[in-house]
C-alpha cells in the first residue's frame, strides 16, 4: 500500500477495463514521472469527454454537437441506413470507405440471458427514422455472433412490412486465412453466400 | 469409468453461455455429457483468426478437449458436432425460448463437474426440437422447464395432492406447495387454474405432443404462467431471459 494520493490513483486506474493491479501501479508511476504538461493534457481530455460528448439525436452515435459528423455531412446519401451495435462499429465500417449512407447505433444486441430485450435498444428510434419515406434500403451490420444474428432476425421481421430492401452483411472466410482452419459454421456460410466470378 | 477429470480430458457438450474475459478471451460454460457443467477459458476466441471460430457460441454441440486448470479449465481443441444456433437464431421465437432453455440448464445445475446426463439429454432434445421449428417454440420451452424441474428433483404434482398425496385430480394449485393440492391441504391464496391447463402441463411433462399441440392459446398462456411461477419459486432469483420470451 502506498500513501494517500498515489494509492487513490492506483485504485482508480485499476477499475478501468483490462487494467490489473500491477498495470495500474505501472501507469501511476509513469504519470508521477511524466512532465506536468503531459498530465495536464490527459486531465483536460478526460474532462472534455465528460463535459462535451453526447449521443447524436438522429443515429445515437457519440457526438460533440446535437448531430454527429456523419449525420450532418450533406455528401452522405439519405436513402440507406446501416444498423450497427456500437459506435466502435461505425468507425470500423468508416475505415473501409465502402459505405456512403448513414448509420443507426442500437447500443447493443438483443441478449435475453443478460436481460436485454428490444425495448432496451434504439429500435423504436430506428422505426421512426424508417417511416419518413426517404429511406429505401436497410443494411443490418450487427455482429456475426449469436446475439447479433438474432437481433438481425428480429429487425428483419419488424421492418418486413415497410417494404424496404433489407440486407445483412455477408459472412465467410477472413481474407488472408487458410481454408482448413475455418470452422464449419463460417465455411458453411461462405458456401451459402458464394459469388459467381465473371470470366 | 471414472468421472474425475484428468489433467487433459475430452468430452462433448452444449455451450450454455459465454462471458468476455480480458482482451480476446471468453469463459464458456458447457454442459457436458460425462463431466457435468464445466467452465473453461477459450483463449483468443474473439479474434477473427481464432482456431475456435464460431464453434464455441451458445447453442453449439461440440466435442472438446480440455485441460484441467486451477480454477477454470482451458479449452485446447473444439470440433462441432452440430450447431443448433444457425437454425435457432433465424427464428426470433425459437431464439428467445432457446436462451431460456440454456439459462435454466445453467441455473439448475448448481455444482460444477457433477455429472448430469439427464439434464444434458434434455437440453439437446429441446434445442433439436427448436431448431427443427416444427413444434411451437413456447410449448417446447414449457415442456423443457417442467422436465428440467423434475430432473432437478422438483417435479410438480399435476394429479395427486402435492402435500398429502391424495389421489386427484384436484382443482386448486399452489406454487409454494409444488402443484395441485386437495381441498383440505390447500393453503390460502392458491390459484384455481382451468382443469384443461393442468391436463396440458401433464401432456407436456409426459411428452404427449398430440394432446399438447391441440391445446388452445388461453390454456397455453395460463400453463406458461404456472410453469414460470414454479420455476421462479425454486430458483429464488428469477430468470432474466424468461420475461423476454416471445410468445406471440
Amino acid at each position: 500500500m502506498y500513501e494517500g494520493a498515489v494509492q487513490d490513483l492506483i485504485d482508480e486506474l485499476g477499475r478501468l477495463p483490462g487494467v490489473g493491479p500491477k498495470s495500474a501501479q505501472r501507469i501511476a508511476f509513469h504519470l508521477l514521472a511524466a512532465e506536468s504538461t503531459d498530465v495536464g493534457r490527459l486531465v483536460a481530455a478526460l474532462q472534455r469527454v465528460q463535459a462535451e460528448v453526447r449521443f447524436c439525436v438522429t443515429c445515437h452515435n457519440v457526438a460533440e454537437t446535437e448531430q454527429c459528423r456523419i449525420c450532418r455531412d450533406p455528401r452522405r446519401t439519405l436513402d440507406v441506413i446501416c444498423v450497427v451495435e456500437e459506435p466502435k462499429d461505425v468507425v470500423a465500417i468508416e475505415r473501409t470507405r465502402e459505405f456512403k449512407g448513414r448509420y443507426h447505433v442500437l447500443g447493443g444486441a438483443i441478449s435475453p440471458i443478460e436481460g436485454i430485450g428490444p425495448d432496451d435498444l434504439k429500435v423504436k428510434e430506428l422505426m421512426t427514422r424508417l417511416m419518413d419515406g426517404q429511406v429505401t434500403e436497410l443494411i443490418i451490420a450487427t455482429d456475426p455472433n449469436l446475439e447479433g444474428e438474432a437481433t438481425a432476425a428480429y429487425l428483419a421481421r419488424l421492418v418486413g412490412p415497410l417494404g424496404l430492401a433489407v440486407s445483412r452483411l455477408a459472412s465467410g472466410l477472413p481474407v488472408g486465412g487458410d481454408l482448413e482452419y475455418a470452422d464449419e459454421v463460417t465455411l458453411g456460410r461462405a458456401f451459402e453466400g458464394r459469388r459467381r466470378i465473371d470470366a | 469409468m471414472s468421472t474425475t477429470p484428468q489433467a487433459l480430458y475430452r468430452d462433448e457438450g452444449i455451450v450454455l453461455r459465454t462471458q468476455k474475459l480480458g482482451e480476446a478471451d471468453r469463459i464458456v460454460t458447457v454442459l457436458t455429457r460425462r463431466t457435468g457443467k464445466v467452465r473453461a477459458v477459450a483463449k483468443g476466441v474473439r479474434r477473427t483468426k481464432s482456431k475456435f471460430g464460431a464453434r464455441l457460441e451458445p447453442f453449439s454441440h461440440v466435442d472438446l478437449q480440455l485441460y484441467t486448470g486451477r480454477n477454470l479449465d482451458i479449452v485446447s481443441q473444439a470440433e462441432s458436432i452440430r450447431s443448433y444456433g444457425t437454425e435457432i437464431v433465424g427464428d426470433y421465437r425459437a431464439y428467445t425460448a432457446g436462451t431460456a432453455v440454456l439459462e435454466t440448464a445453467d441455473r439448475l445445475t448448481v455444482e460444477e463437474k457433477e455429472p448430469s446426463l439427464r439434464m444434458f439429454l434434455l437440453v439437446v432434445g429441446a434445442l433439436r426440437t427448436l431448431a427443427e421449428g416444427v413444434k411451437p417454440a413456447p410449448l417446447v420451452l414449457d415442456a423443457f422447464l417442467l422436465r428440467a424441474m423434475s430432473v432437478a428433483g422438483w417435479e410438480p404434482a399435476l394429479g395427486d395432492c402435492a402435500r398429502c398425496g391424495e389421489a386427484g385430480p384436484h382443482r386448486h394449485f399452489s406454487v409454494p406447495a409444488g402443484g395441485t393440492v386437495c381441498p383440505s391441504c390447500r393453503p390460502t391464496g392458491s390459484a384455481m387454474p382451468s382443469p384443461v391447463t393442468i391436463e396440458l402441463l401433464e401432456a407436456l411433462l409426459s411428452g404427449d405432443w398430440g394432446r399438447a399441440e391441440a391445446s388452445l392459446g388461453t390454456n397455453r398462456r395460463e400453463g406458461s404462467g404456472l410453469v414460470a411461477a414454479l420455476l421462479q419459486w425454486h430458483l429464488e432469483r428469477g430468470l432474466r431471459s424468461l420475461p423476454l420470451v416471445d410468445r406471440t
